[in-house]
């Protein structure tokens, strides 16, 4: 309750603060936002003289037909979950994360690393300490960009495309020469992959048969932490009105450039996290795919979940069903599953062109609640 | 050491250079273009997509009808209707422009893989654009073998230098698409449409990338693969802020990547005992230090970035 005003003119500021219409609307754009892009999907599936009907059947089928497919959605959404939990951060302040691939990239690379030179520690210890290490490898990533913008004015954007590029190259020079798998080697195949981790690095798996891993639970345990954080304390607090006002938070005393840098050092460390719970969860070594474009997916989960870290876990979880109806759908009925990429780039598009709708509304709901003040 | 005699002998750095400028050419298209763009105030990330785009298209179309030329106009026609979904994205609706952009990225590349897999499937080759010596000029030694013995496109991607700066800085065109870029209140009040402009500076530049798609599977490799550009738009949206949103700048900076580039690849080939994939990220490095020293962001459009809505201050 707002301690200034008498009493009487205290509820309608209650009501324009909350409104379930307001949620609603929304939750119904980036709903409409998806329809749209799978219809627009299925239109270029005519065209390809394809049926749109029975692959989008195939997809969902390939989700909900087998225990295997459930889990492979979670599992899919996890590195979704904690790229989008680092993009939410980053974008809260007003800086665009587009550097996820490259800061996979560093977590992946950095715990395959760290378990094998450590592999003489216990399970305890090893486990939690790689996990940390990914993180501030991934970190180190975002930070980069993040000095680079604040020091000397390096557009984020571009910077960390760049650092994407650069961890590719860093990647596939390692995984040719110092982390190369030593029996790949002996056998002549030269697959460039690292070696087996070892086992006691391995996170504990939920249901036997699947790949469905603790990452899971982590991450989401980490969205209420990242809620807390951005929402619960001072630090983020300041990242937030950095975002919302850069002028307003320098007059209030907020060391602006200190908080860009930080969100965009968190959003690395989340998404080294991504590439860590990947290489320990799923794979147990490094594979050149790790990032399987888990960088550019993760925003659009962050995007739909309204950049809220309770929003993007069940848009994780959306967009990592996708993902796994997409490979179903390519082996039924032999639709690329590039398919799926076009449908997530136009929820994309679609979703920040109803950025404006919402503001609209937001508005014109002021406008309203103002009205009924005045009488 | 041989190596380093071959390295510095004159055929090898001809070579170099010759490659340097022939590297140049889609880089040159998009970059261009997107500076037309950005010069309007609307920053278009998803240039690496409409490439993609284009270059499937001029592929596509070259390789069923047998025509290079009409592979061409497929590439200008794709490259148009991205540039529409791009503007009615960000400049209609008002988006986040670098987060649209990639938005677009994601088009492309989905679409461009998804066809290539539908229609082509197996990567197949054309006969593309062949080299044009250019009578008298490239009978001229060393600097005749850099310049004058390439394919046309390449000639075309360096004549849209000039005809850029004269078009941005010459025309009536150009002033009102910098007006609208430094103040579109400003030239909103004086009449000028700013969504109109916007519209036409993003379509113009997105054709342009289109032409850098085409120039790359017609004329540079002649083939067409799922994500045939790595990032290449991306290097021409850098380029654009290196050569401080000026033609000739851009120029400059996309032959010093080439340069970077054509230096890595013919170390590969002389087998110069350096881990390519470390050469390889030489230029990615090169691109963020120039970025960081480069003059200032003074020229930069004052509205880059900055959805345009009639009363709001």
């Amino acid at each position: 309750m707002p301690p200034h005003g008498t009493a009487g003119t205290v509820r309608p500021a209650r009501r324009v603060t909350f409104d379930w219409r307001d949620v609603g609307f929304r939750a119904v754009l980036p709903a409409l936002a998806m329809v749209a892009a799978l219809l627009i999907g299925a239109v270029l599936l005519l065209l390809l003289k394809a049926d749109p009907v029975s692959a989008y059947a195939a997809m969902i089928q390939g989700v909900f037909g087998s225990v295997s497919g459930f889990t492979q959605s979670l599992v899919k959404a996890t590195p979704l979950l904690l790229v989008g939990l680092g993009i939410c951060i980053a974008f809260r302040a007003s800086v665009i994360n587009i550097g996820g691939e490259g800061q996979i990239i560093a977590g992946a690379l950095m715990a395959t690393w760290f378990s094998l030179a450590f592999r003489g520690w216990p399970g305890w210890l090893l486990l939690p300490a790689t996990m940390v290490a990914g993180f501030l490898a991934g970190a180190l990533w975002g930070l980069i960009p993040g000095l680079l913008k604040v020091r000397l004015n390096v557009n984020e954007i571009l910077s960390t495309v760049m650092m994407n590029a650069i961890g590719i190259q860093l990647m596939n020079f390692l995984l040719r020469g110092p982390l190369i798998d030593p029996a790949g080697v002996r056998a002549g195949t030269f697959l460039p992959q690292s070696e087996r981790l070892p086992e006691h690095v391995w996170l504990p798996r939920l249901v036997p048969q699947t790949l469905l891993h603790a990452g899971t639970i982590i991450a989401v345990l980490l969205a209420a932490a990242v809620y807390v954080f951005l929402w619960r304390t001072t630090i983020g607090y300041r990242i937030r009105a950095v975002g919302l006002n850069r002028e307003a938070s320098r007059y209030a005393g907020i060391n602006v450039p200190v908080y860009q840098a930080l969100s965009l050092t968190l959003a690395g460390g989340f998404a080294g996290l991504a590439g860590v719970v990947e290489v320990i969860g799923v794979q147990h070594r490094l594979l050149e795919g790790v990032t399987s474009g888990y960088g550019f997916s993760g925003i659009v989960a962050a995007l739909f979940g309204g950049l809220h870290p309770l929003g993007v876990v069940p848009a994780s979880w959306l967009f990592g069903s996708l993902l796994v109806g997409a490979d179903k759908m390519q082996r039924a009925v032999q639709v690329p599953s590039a398919l799926i990429d076009t449908v997530l780039g136009l929820v994309v598009m679609f979703v920040v062109g109803s950025a404006l709708l919402t503001r609209r509304w937001a508005a014109r709901r002021a406008i309203v609640a103002a009205k009924g003040e005045d009488r | 050491m041989p190596e380093q005699m071959t390295i510095f002998s004159l055929p090898v750095v001809t070579g170099i250079l010759a490659s340097a400028v022939r590297l140049a050419t889609p880089y040159l298209f998009a970059a261009v273009g997107e500076a037309i763009g950005q010069s309007s105030g609307v920053l278009n990330l998803g240039v690496d997509g409409i490439m993609l785009l284009g270059a499937y298209a001029a592929f596509f179309v070259a390789l069923t009808t047998g025509s290079l030329w009409l592979g061409v106009l497929a590439a200008m026609l794709v490259g148009l209707l991205m540039g529409l979904l791009m503007s009615l994205i960000s400049v209609t609706l008002k988006a986040e422009q670098g987060i649209s952009g990639i938005g677009l990225y994601m088009v492309g590349l989905g679409v461009s893989s998804l066809l290539f897999k539908v229609t082509i499937g197996t990567v197949k080759t054309v006969v593309g654009f062949k080299p044009l010596k250019i009578p008298l000029l490239s009978d001229i030694p060393v600097l005749g073998e850099i310049l004058f013995q390439h394919s046309l496109p390449v000639y075309a991607a360096f004549l849209t230098v000039p005809l850029a700066w004269w078009f941005l800085d010459r025309t009536s065109w150009g002033l009102k698409i910098k007006a609208v870029g430094h103040n579109p209140t400003a030239a909103d009040s004086l009449g000028v449409s700013v969504d109109r402009v916007r519209y036409a500076s993003v379509c113009l530049g997105a054709v342009l990338s289109g032409l850098a798609g085409a120039s790359l599977s017609l004329a540079l490799v002649n083939l067409f693969q799922e994500n045939l550009t790595a990032g290449m738009g991306f290097i021409a949206v850098a380029l654009v802020y290196f050569g401080g949103w000026r033609p000739v700048g851009i120029m400059g900076g996309a032959l010093l990547f080439s340069a970077v580039n054509a230096f890595q690849l013919w170390m590969q080939v002389l087998n110069v005992k350096i881990p390519s994939d470390l050469a390889v990220m030489l230029p990615y490095v090169l691109t963020i230090a120039a970025l960081a020293l480069a003059p200032s962001l003074a020229r930069q459009p004052t509205a880059l970035n900055k959805p345009f809505e009639r009363g709001e201050h």
